[in-house]
């Protein structure tokens, strides 16, 4: 019952982004749309975390290892392939099979979840620093040269099947936009079928769903495949949106970004991380501008005050204020109703509130 | 033979250098189980101070050995109180909490000296020649503080009663708290304690990398690796693994470049983990400091 009216709000959700969708081109500025692209990969990054992290409960700090590859391993594709369609595909799987890899060591070995937080940063720290070494001519797979610290560059997204007919950056925003949606209801629905359910289990007690007979390890293993498939797909979008991909998608201010989406936007939803992308890249755009304060020092600021003060995030804590008025109102509303009955009763569930 | 020499040396730096990167981080993580993500920025204030105080006409050495550990405690000293004592016990949020104050002290560090490196320190101590081969004079300097610091750690916690006081507390709080111990007060120190190594491991590496609002990104991939690999044991943990990691490292960079070398590094350790997920220490010298 309520994992339908769960998904039946999911499809709610998307439906107001179909809404945006078609309205944003037409009340925004083009160049708007152009950096609304880049942004969509983050949020389609942001919500592979929320799906890992606030249903899967694992604690992933390098989810960029994943979008960067995804982002490293389009780029390369489409150089080499000349077309966007089948360097997509090879995105979401060269960024799936590393982080299957990755996680059949990390819960194969039954690695708790602080180190495995670590393990995945160190991992993504290793790609930057890997990839920045690789400036010179003799770093190229096949025609794309990888560049080193400068980066590599991203071709544009084009129709599938005619390499030469290349999207306009509008057409791409509703590519990208369409993606967003569809990965949106793909998460709503993971986590309604009886695969999500056994994760969110495992999430709050894996000795308990082991005890259920449950292999954990299997299904920690497919949410983080899931996971950083997705996470590759908004690597892509994030490659086509700058059309370049330089390592700072593995460095660690794009990590650390990614986990203040999902703590502000909060755990155990999908929307919230989301909407925190796009809120949070206006506000570090808007820090850029100005001199007096350091973007990280606000992003550092931010993550200790909702670490210690809003620790569930705001749409949960949101979502839980707005619940507990209503009960409380519900509960006025039965009191008067006795009081109206039993006019001296009244006093005492008055105070017993 | 020279050449060999030359070589081991080189290795034996890199097995240091690791061992000196990581020792603070393995202090507060072996007692407190608290993993410090702020541990980069611990190095990169420390070099900070060194360049600072030598700007301002103090003795290198000085400045390096006494003023970056003392400053860099103070701070440890006074982010335990106002931050990490809120989160004992809860090692999600004080990864997370820890992470949010190194992009603090990043952006502190950046609004105050800029985003570019301002040192312009050179290594002391020359080159020393070895047969036909020349090597730096520092590099062997630090090779004796990261065996001297390792040693001095190890009088403290065996010869102390302050080591006595936090081995116990280490091994059981609530036991030690019940026989008249202040843990919060043993917290606070080996807290203090571990920024302080950190301190003076990121001043005596500042001559050679220069300082940079960012430079803790370069230390930290490297000193989670040693002390996660390493396990719980402080001393034996890092010393094991620094010098497994290490090695592997400087062999494999020294036949392939350190790109490869790098790489390697971080296969090593991800394998070791899923052999023993606890550590080294977790399976061997299990009794060990």
């Amino acid at each position: 019952m309520r994992l339908a009216r769960d998904f039946r709000g999911t499809l709610i959700v998307a439906a107001l982004a179909v809404l945006f969708t078609l309205i944003a081109p037409v009340t925004l500025e083009f160049f708007t749309i152009i950096t609304l692209t880049q942004v969509i990969g983050l949020a389609i990054l942001g919500l592979s975390l929320a799906l890992i992290w606030g249903f899967g409960g694992i604690l992933c700090f390098g989810q960029t290892a994943f979008f960067g590859l995804g982002a490293y391993a389009y780029a390369i594709a489409a150089t080499n392939i000349g077309g966007s369609t089948g360097a997509i595909l090879i995105a979401v799987l060269v960024a799936a099979a590393f982080a299957a890899i990755l996680g059949y060591f990390v819960f194969y070995g039954r690695v708790s979840d602080v180190y495995l937080a670590v393990i995945t940063l160190t991992v993504s720290l290793i790609l930057y620093s890997l990839i920045r070494r690789t400036s010179g001519p003799e770093y190229k797979i096949g025609d794309a040269l990888l560049g080193g610290f400068n980066g590599t560059g991203a071709p544009p997204l084009n129709i599938p099947g005619d390499a030469s007919a290349m999207l306009f950056p509008e057409h791409i925003f509703y590519v990208a936009m369409a993606a967003l949606i569809l990965v949106y209801i793909l998460c709503g629905r993971v986590v309604t079928t009886h695969f999500g359910r056994v994760c969110v289990a495992i999430r709050e007690n894996e000795t308990r769903a082991e005890l259920l007979a449950y292999d954990t390890r299997l299904y920690k293993l497919g949410i983080f495949t899931l996971g950083a498939a997705i996470a590759g797909l908004g690597g892509v979008f994030f490659a086509v949106g700058i059309s370049r991909v330089t390592p700072d998608v593995f460095g660690l201010g794009q990590s650390a970004l990614t986990i203040i989406w999902v703590i502000v936007g909060g755990r155990g939803t999908l929307i919230g991380p989301i909407l925190a992308t796009f809120a949070l890249y206006y506000l570090t755009a808007a820090l850029g501008t100005q001199q007096l304060l350091n973007t990280n020092l606000i992003l550092g600021i931010i993550l200790v005050i909702f670490v210690l003060a809003v620790p569930r995030g705001v749409i949960p804590t949101l979502t839980g204020w707005a619940a507990t008025r209503r009960q409380r109102r519900a509960l006025r509303a039965r009191e008067r109703r006795l009081r109206l009955r039993r006019p001296r009763g009244g006093e005492v569930a008055g105070e017993a509130e | 033979m020279d050449q060999i020499a030359s070589d081991a040396l080189t290795i034996v730096y890199g097995i240091a250098n690791l061992a000196l990167i990581s020792l603070g981080l393995a202090i507060i993580f072996g007692m407190m189980r608290v993993i410090n993500l702020a541990h980069g920025e611990f190095l990169m204030l420390g070099g900070y101070t060194v360049v600072v105080a030598t700007n301002n006409g103090v003795n290198l050495w000085i400045a390096m050995l006494i003023l970056a550990p003392l400053v860099v405690g103070v701070i440890g000293v006074v982010v335990e109180r106002l931050l990490i004592r809120w989160l004992y016990g809860r090692m999600i949020d004080t990864l997370l909490a820890t992470w949010g104050l190194s992009l603090l002290f990043i952006g502190i560090v950046t609004s105050i000296f800029g985003a570019s490196t301002t040192t312009t320190i050179s290594p002391p101590l020359g080159v020393i020649t070895i047969g036909a081969y020349t090597s730096s004079g520092y590099e062997l300097f630090l090779i004796g503080v990261a065996i001297a610091l390792m040693a001095g750690v190890y009088a403290v916690l065996k010869l102390t009663t302050l080591g006595l006081l936090a081995r116990g507390t280490m091994q059981n709080a609530e036991m030690a708290a019940a026989l008249g111990v202040s843990t919060s007060r043993i917290y606070m120190i080996t807290f203090g304690l571990g920024a302080a190594v950190s301190g003076l491991a990121g001043g005596l590496l500042a001559p050679i990398t220069g300082v940079l609002p960012t430079i803790g990104v370069v230390y930290i991939a490297k000193a989670f690796i040693t002390v996660i690999s390493g396990g719980q044991a402080i001393l034996a943990g890092t010393a094991s693994a620094s010098v497994l990691l290490g090695g592997v490292n400087g062999i494999v960079a020294f036949i392939t470049g350190p790109t490869i070398g790098e790489v390697a590094l971080l296969l090593l350790a991800i394998v070791l983990l899923r052999l023993m997920p606890t550590g080294i220490t977790g399976r061997f010298f299990r009794k060990s400091l």
